[in-house]
């Protein structure tokens, strides 16, 4: 599917294959056109390797210039679609200029590539990595060909972990504490919690606590920052009294939440917040923000 | 909003809900039959979301309620079987808590944390800790009561209680009663908060919708009664406190009353009684607004009937004092609730009274003490009005005579007579008829003149007129059967003893003379004949009392006897003090007191000539003076002579003929006593035989003058049976020549009477010749007196 060929119909299949590629994990990531394909795994420090096929059709021959394959780490922001930041790019030379009559096989290896970033797909910037297979040909245009992939990384569970606690309140109306056992989540975690009423002056609908995710693309000026609201669980139906204590537990399992990133190559950040949001008969919201950060566990035997 | 929405509304939005479950079942039921969890799961959410609605009367919520827990059932049954869904069921239990709302949430919750708990992969106290404080996130009350409502269904097969499959380490039952206690906290929270919400005009609608829903709340104490393992000390350390520490910080009227019921009604009676002192306590400390009362009476109630069922339990109401606790409660309960009706404070005394009777039957004190309590709660208030209050008092007062069927012990109660006193004088009349009653039924002797002072202080309202009665509107037959009453009262009053006896006359009289003209003729009889009793009793035991003192005793009583009869002179009513004076007559001359006997005719004979003036009534009194005036023999013969001659005067002087006549032949028998020792003057009655004959005669003519015929000739049979009577008796100035002349007369007397008119016709006279005959044909001694009469 190279669109660049245009008309013409490609003169060979191009195709990639991992090494391990049965048994890799493969995820689910969502393409442009809203299809959900499952790639393969991969992790920072990993060595990426696997064969590429050149299968020319019905016996065409074809004529290159060289052959190579590339690794690439690439940011895109939607407001520039189509224009591409590399911020890893690895390249193997595999064949010098020639002509292929036959299907042919090379096999490739990036040896622990360091890949710091995590794959991201965000509201308004992606983040991929991408083998881009390139058979150069001088008169009819290369033929390229990539496979994607998804790279995660795993860190330990933080050092210090405190938790969050806080009072808040409008004078005379309304007084809470809350407190969130801690304040950074793998993204299996629970969060844990309990908010205690001291004053309730306003009548109380309901509470719910909602996950947002602030993504913030650009910098300087140019800064754009987009909130969505990925969760929303409602934490007590009611109106509580004076001295009531709510308890909070949250499974984050079955949000699409990613890492918590900060300034991924001076591109982009995406935060994560904890909005505890009151809600009172007459649909008056009243809310307290916090940021927890979010970080991937190594998850055990999967 | 709900509160101003129609009922119409309302039925529709109920309709919306069930089709909404309905609906949602449907599709539920499609994912359980493919065992497709996910789709099972987002199906009963969506069903259960029905519930999250607020405009449904607690009664319409219920009906959705029970329609989601029909469908709870079948959920229940799929997440059991693992192989359906492919879960482990800790699994499954974090995967609904994924769910948004909590509602529904907390629903699924449950109904997995009961598979889960079924299982025994967790400890059944782990899992039921957790769902009940998950169950905090629903603050709304109903919704919040309908769940943990629910939450307590589902568990309550799966208490980690003594016994039962989920029994856990040493302290299981702990944790099973933890468990209930914090569920019923809670629930009892959220339903207090019912009565603050919505504004003040829909307060009653509120507290009947309340009133709906308390059995959800009151379960709970229901399932605390029945947890298996939980003894007295744990109930006495943990369970009660804690329950009690909830009821008294609720401060809702509604909810302390029905608690305090479930409390009473659910545990053992012997756990109330041994931590009495906490539950009383708890009542003191009660709203004001509370119905402390009944809570208390229920109580006392229970306490009773415990008592009653067994007397083995008897010591242990000793040990803990309950008396003292219940009473020194109810003391305080009354101080503090200023707005207590007297009807209230009343009824509780008399519960604490059927307590202490069934409990302490023989404390005495005790119910004294509570009567003390009751004449102080009285005195405070203005005179009783309220008649509910009053029926408690006499209620009051007539459990201890119910009790001790002997009525003695009632009048040791010093504060007995002190609460009659606070009746109103009606009221104190019933009370003084229900306390005769029951001396009467109990057949029990007031042996005392201490108690019968008592007593009579008692039944004052009967005895004399109270201040401020209206004598008008006294109803004639009420008063007559009051009167008569205390006439048989009178009766029970007795001693063997008659020093002890005296002293009773004495305090009788002294009360009974108090009572006026309109009581008197029916309370003074009883007592002359009660102190004639007396008379005769020591006159038969003469020889045995000590000396001299019995005639001085005697004298003493006939001086009573002399003046009460006088009173009666007030009324007026002069037959009855004659026959009174008659009685006392013959009693003292039994006791051959002539001087006494003497002023006793004396008094009788004023009273006939200066009291009885109607002809009839003189023919009565001649006759009673007569008859007594034979039976006498003390006189001396002046005495004697003179009482004699004034009787027969007065019965010549009788108006009607016949009346004079037959007077005259009683006077006879007056000189002819037939005893060894009697008079027999055969002249004097020959004399009287023969006026009467002379009256008769009279009679007879005077008939014939105004009516042209002469009357029946009974005079005459009459007069021949009085001839007959002494001629038996050997009056030898009887002859049979003279019975001979009045058989003769008689005959001729009724051959002149009327033609028609056969010999016999009369049946007297032919009866009195059949017995001639029949003595003649006898023969013997008798026979030969008869011999010279020829018929």
């Amino acid at each position: 599917m190279n669109f660049l060929l245009g008309a013409f119909k490609p003169a060979c299949n191009i195709s990639i294959t991992f090494t391990d590629g049965k048994n890799r994990k493969q995820v689910p990531i969502k393409k442009d056109n809203g299809q959900i394909v499952m790639n393969p795994l991969f992790q920072s420090q990993e060595t990426i390797a696997g064969k590429i096929h050149i299968d020319p059709y019905q016996g065409k021959k074809v004529e290159h210039n060289g052959v190579k394959v590339e690794l690439l780490g690439q940011i895109e922001m939607y407001f520039d679609r189509g224009n591409f930041y590399d911020f890893t790019s690895l390249v193997r030379e595999l064949d010098v200029p020639g002509e292929i009559y036959e299907r042919k096989t090379y096999p490739f290896e990036f040896s622990s590539v360091e890949m710091p970033y995590e794959t991201y797909n965000g509201v308004n910037v992606r983040l991929k990595y991408v083998l881009k297979v390139t058979v150069t040909r001088g008169y009819a245009g290369s033929i390229v060909e990539y496979q994607d992939f998804v790279v995660r990384n795993y860190v330990p569970p933080p050092p210090i972990n405190n938790s969050i606690k806080m009072e808040v309140g409008i004078e005379d109306c309304l007084h809470i504490e809350f407190e969130y056992n801690k304040s950074k989540y793998h993204l299996k975690d629970v969060i844990l919690g309990k908010i205690y009423f001291l004053l309730v002056r306003i009548k109380i609908k309901n509470m719910d606590l909602e996950i947002r995710r602030r993504e913030s693309t650009g910098a300087g000026a140019n800064t754009h920052v987009e909130t969505e609201t990925l969760a929303k669980f409602e934490l007590m139906d009611g109106a509580p009294v004076r001295g009531e204590s709510i308890p909070v537990r949250v499974f984050l399992s079955p949000y699409d939440l990613t890492p918590t990133h900060t300034n991924i190559n001076n591109k982009f950040s995406v935060k994560y917040y904890l909005n505890l949001v009151l809600v009172d008969e007459e649909d008056r919201r009243y809310f307290k923000q916090q940021e927890i950060t979010l970080y991937r566990l190594k998850e055990e035997a999967s | 909003m709900r509160a101003l929405a129609g009922v119409e509304d309302e039925e529709k939005w109920l309709a919306e809900g069930i089709a909404g479950i309905q609906h949602n079942a449907f599709f539920m039921h499609r994912a359980l039959d493919a065992n497709n969890l996910r789709e099972v799961l987002k199906y009963s959410a969506l069903m259960l979301s029905e519930l999250r609605t607020s405009k449904l009367s607690p009664q319409k919520y219920y009906d959705l309620y029970m329609r989601a827990f029909d469908q709870l059932r079948q959920l229940e049954i799929f997440f059991k079987d693992e192989s359906r869904h492919g879960l482990p069921v800790v699994d499954l239990y974090e995967l609904v808590q994924h769910a948004g709302n909590i509602l529904p949430r907390m629903y699924l919750l449950c109904t997995v944390g009961s598979v889960y708990i079924k299982s025994k992969q967790a400890p059944s106290k782990d899992v039921l800790k957790d769902l009940v404080e998950m169950c905090r996130g629903v603050q709304h009350p109903i919704r919040g009561l309908f769940l943990r409502s629910y939450l307590a269904q589902v568990s309550r097969d799966k208490l980690p209680e003594i016994g039962s499959d989920y029994e856990g380490d040493a302290n299981t039952v702990m944790d099973a009663v933890e468990f209930v206690l914090q569920n019923f906290t809670e629930m009892n929270k959220l339903w207090v908060r019912i009565q603050h919400q919505g504004p003040g005009t829909v307060r009653e609608k509120q507290e009947k919708e309340r009133n709906e829903l308390r059995d959800l709340v009151g379960k709970n104490l229901h399932v605390l009664g029945q947890i298996e393992g939980v003894d007295l000390e744990m109930y006495k350390e943990t369970v009660l406190p804690r329950v009690l520490e909830q009821v008294v910080n609720c401060k809702d009227k509604l909810a302390q009353y029905y608690l305090m019921e479930c409390i009473i009604q659910v545990f053992p009676d012997e756990y109330h009684l041994q931590t009495l002192e906490a539950l009383l306590a708890a009542c003191t400390q009660l709203m004001p607004t509370v119905d402390t009362k009944i809570v208390l009476t229920q109580l006392m109630d229970r306490l009773s009937n415990y008592a009653a069922s067994s007397p083995d339990v008897l010591h242990e109401f000793l040990q803990v004092e309950a008396f003292a606790k219940l009473s020194n409660a109810i003391g305080k309960v009354i101080d503090t609730q200023l707005e207590m009706p007297i009807v209230g404070a009343m009824t509780l005394f008399v519960s604490l009274l059927t307590f202490t009777l069934r409990v302490h039957p023989d404390r005495l004190d005790y119910v004294d003490q509570v009567l003390g309590a009751c004449v102080v709660k009285l005195s405070s208030v203005p005179k009783l009005e309220d008649s509910r209050a009053m029926k408690q008092v006499v209620a009051l007062l007539s459990a201890p005579l119910e009790k001790y069927s002997d009525i003695v012990t009632a009048l040791t109660l010093s504060n007995y007579p002190r609460v009659m006193d606070h009746l109103d004088d009606g009221t104190n009349k019933v009370m003084a008829m229900l306390i005769i009653q029951s001396i009467m039924k109990n057949d029990s002797c007031i042996s005392t003149a201490d108690k019968v002072e008592v007593l009579f202080e008692l039944i004052k309202g009967l005895i004399k007129d109270l201040d401020g009665t209206n004598v008008e509107e006294l109803d004639e037959e009420d008063f007559q059967e009051e009167q008569n009453s205390v006439a048989r009262l009178i009766h029970m009053l007795d001693n063997e003893e008659p020093e002890e006896m005296l002293k009773i006359i004495y305090v009788v009289r002294k009360h009974l003379m108090t009572g006026g003209p309109q009581r008197l003729p029916f309370t003074v009889p009883p007592l002359v004949f009660s102190a004639v009793r007396l008379v005769r009793q020591l006159e038969a035991q003469g020889g045995n009392i000590a000396g001299e003192d019995v005639p001085a005793t005697l004298r003493k009583i006939f001086q009573i006897l002399n003046q009460t009869i006088e009173a009666l002179s007030s009324v007026p009513c002069p037959e009855l003090a004659l026959r009174l004076y008659l009685q006392c007559a013959e009693a003292a001359s039994d006791c051959d007191l002539e001087p006494v006997a003497y002023e006793f005719f004396t008094q009788a004979f004023i009273l006939y000539e200066e009291e009885i003036a109607d002809s009839k009534a003189q023919v009565t009194a001649i006759h009673l003076i007569v008859g007594t005036l034979q039976r006498i023999n003390v006189f001396g013969v002046e005495n004697r002579d003179t009482l004699t001659h004034k009787a027969t005067g007065y019965s010549a002087r009788l108006l009607k003929k016949p009346d004079q006549c037959r007077a005259v032949y009683a006077c006879s028998h007056l000189f002819w006593v037939d005893d060894p020792e009697g008079i027999k003057d055969g002249e004097r009655v020959l004399l009287c035989l023969r006026r009467a004959l002379r009256i008769a005669n009279a009679a007879q003519q005077m008939v014939n003058a105004t009516r042209g015929s002469s009357g029946p000739v009974t005079l005459f049979v009459e007069i021949l049976n009085k001839y007959i009577y002494f001629f038996e008796k050997g009056n030898p100035h009887i002859t049979p020549s003279d019975i001979q002349s009045l058989i003769e007369l008689i005959n001729t007397e009724m051959l002149s009477d009327n033609g028609n008119t056969t010999i016999h016709s009369d049946p007297f006279f032919s009866s009195t010749l059949r017995y001639i005959r029949f003595q003649k044909q006898k023969g013997g001694v008798m026979g030969e007196k008869y011999d010279s009469i020829k018929l």
